[in-house]
């Protein structure tokens, strides 16, 4: 089945430079380590959007204000920015995010996703599925879901 | 230590591995026969389901793994009320009858039927009828016949969304849905063998939840409900109104709120359990269990509840389910994220 694209003409914006960390001048190897946003961003940011072949950086779809967090209280919430108001990729874009998410950070992080207020036409509905771990979990045990996740996510491996 | 005075405390006093994913519902054996210790099972999205007891010498053990019959997560399973079988229902779209016999659980039926996941299954109180629900909005209530048939008998529509779970009303054939719409959903038979929706407990004229409603559970008599959310409440209803004899006197007699419960949770409330000893345990995504009683004091502006304890931390993760345990009402379940099961004891007198 031959479909439309979403949107044909996404405007393409440029990677920003990555970051180098500085290194702490304590090298005590046990001390924690807080996770901060530029991390948590580090993480998200390859993930290739899933209809063009740039990333979700490069569409703007998450920047790195995009992402709060509060290491003490163990949570995380990521805003995203569709590139249109009708994608129907949203909720792809969105499970992409929570997965990897899952999939790098310690178990004890609340991760919420969110559609950025007024960004989409379906935002609460969105918002709600996005949330509900356990439309979350039937989803990645269907295997053709969880090939396109995976295709989205492969540039961020590595 | 007697356990009746003192601070209130809920102790951890075992914890039982072997999960390989996340454990999502439990459900002790109401019935596990004379002088058998209590039996507890588990499943989860690993897509087994494990059964516990306790040995002589008090450890706990897994004695039993159901698996190789659904191929996808277990959602949550429920024992009959003669204890002699275990419904399962799954991701897989169907429900699977255990039975107990030759040492060892044989699935004795499928039942299929439901377009997509099924996430619940809850036996009527005499055990001939099975309800079950699914992502397909419908809740489906099954007959058991002789040779272990099951014969559909009804198909409930009217959520437009997700059912989340079914539970049947203690003492009547009166069935209870919660959904993803928002709402509770209540159910009875016209005594045509015509069911029908009796009841719907909205958040604009029921002061019912604002977001997904995940659990539900009848104190012993079946005079209270309470049902808990994705909006951090816990609500409890009164249902001491006989709604399984629909239009019998005046006006429209029905179910309603009592209490709602707020500022408790921090994160969405999946599972609450009312005990035998009229204690609600409420289980939630901030890792927290508390524990709420009525305030027995404070009729004068109708019952009110209060919070006896709240335990932080219970488990690593989420936590998915609480069970009292119907032989020891001081004994509590709880399943999590974190793929442990966890067994507490209540201590203290907790009507200080």
């Amino acid at each position: 089945m031959v479909m439309g694209l979403i949107n044909a003409n996404p405007v393409v914006h440029e990677k920003k430079e990555r970051r180098t960390r500085e290194t702490p001048g304590n090298t005590d190897e046990n001390a924690v380590e807080p996770i901060d946003q530029l991390e948590i961003f580090d993480h998200i940011r390859d993930i290739k959007d899933p209809e063009h072949p740039y990333s979700l950086e490069e569409l703007k779809v998450v920047t790195e204000d995009s992402v709060e967090i509060s290491d003490e209280l163990s949570h995380v919430r990521v805003t995203f920015t569709p590139t249109v108001e009708h994608c129907s990729m949203a909720t792809i874009i969105g499970l992409c995010l929570r997965v990897k998410l899952m999939r790098s950070l310690p178990p004890r992080y609340k991760v919420d996703i969110r559609l950025a207020p007024g960004s989409h036409a379906t935002e609460a509905a969105v918002n709600k599925q996005l949330n509900d771990k356990e439309r979350v979990a039937a989803a990645l045990e269907n295997s053709n879901l969880l090939d396109i996740v995976d295709e989205c996510l492969a540039p961020t491996l590595g | 230590m007697d356990g009746s005075g003192g601070a209130v405390e809920l102790r951890e006093t075992h914890r039982l591995t072997g999960h390989a994913d996340r454990a999502w519902a439990l459900a002790w054996n109401p019935n596990p026969g004379s002088g058998v210790s209590p039996v507890l099972a588990s499943c989860g999205g690993d897509k087994t389901v494990r059964i516990w007891k306790r040995a002589p010498d008090g450890a706990w053990q897994c004695t039993d793994v159901l698996e190789d019959t659904h191929n996808r997560t277990v959602r949550s399973c429920a024992w009959s009320p003669d204890g002699k079988l275990l419904a399962t229902a799954s991701f897989d779209a169907t429900t699977a009858i255990w039975e107990y016999s030759g040492g060892e659980f044989e699935c004795v039926a499928t039942l299929e039927g439901h377009e997509n996941e099924v996430k619940c299954a809850s036996w009527s109180p005499s055990g001939s009828l099975l309800a079950t629900c699914s992502r397909d909005k419908a809740v489906w209530i099954w007959e058991m016949q002789p040779g272990n048939e099951y014969e559909c008998v009804a198909v409930l529509q009217g959520h437009t969304q997700d059912v989340k779970m079914v539970q049947w009303h203690p003492i009547l054939d009166v069935l209870v849905s919660v959904s993803y719409d928002n709402t509770i959903r209540v159910w009875a038979d016209d005594g045509d063998d015509e069911w029908h929706c009796v009841q719907t407990l909205t958040e604009s004229d029921n002061c019912g939840h604002s977001s997904t409603v995940w659990s539900i559970s009848f104190n012993q008599k079946g005079d209270r409900m309470v049902t808990c959310s994705d909006d951090r409440t816990l609500k409890i209803w009164d249902t001491s109104i006989d709604l399984s004899q629909p239009n019998t006197g005046e006006g429209h007699e029905s179910w309603r709120h009592v209490s709602t419960l707020t500022g408790y949770h921090g994160r969405t409330i999946f599972s609450a359990h009312w005990s035998s000893e009229d204690v609600i345990a409420s289980g939630a995504g901030d890792d927290a269990i508390c524990l709420f009683v009525e305030e027995k004091s404070s009729m004068v502006d109708g019952p009110s509840y209060r919070l006896v304890l709240k335990k932080e931390k219970a488990h690593d993760m989420d936590i998915n389910s609480v069970r009292w345990c119907p032989q020891d009402p001081r004994v509590l379940a709880s399943a999590s994220d974190d793929g442990t099961v966890k067994l507490w004891e209540l201590q203290g007198n907790i009507l200080d």
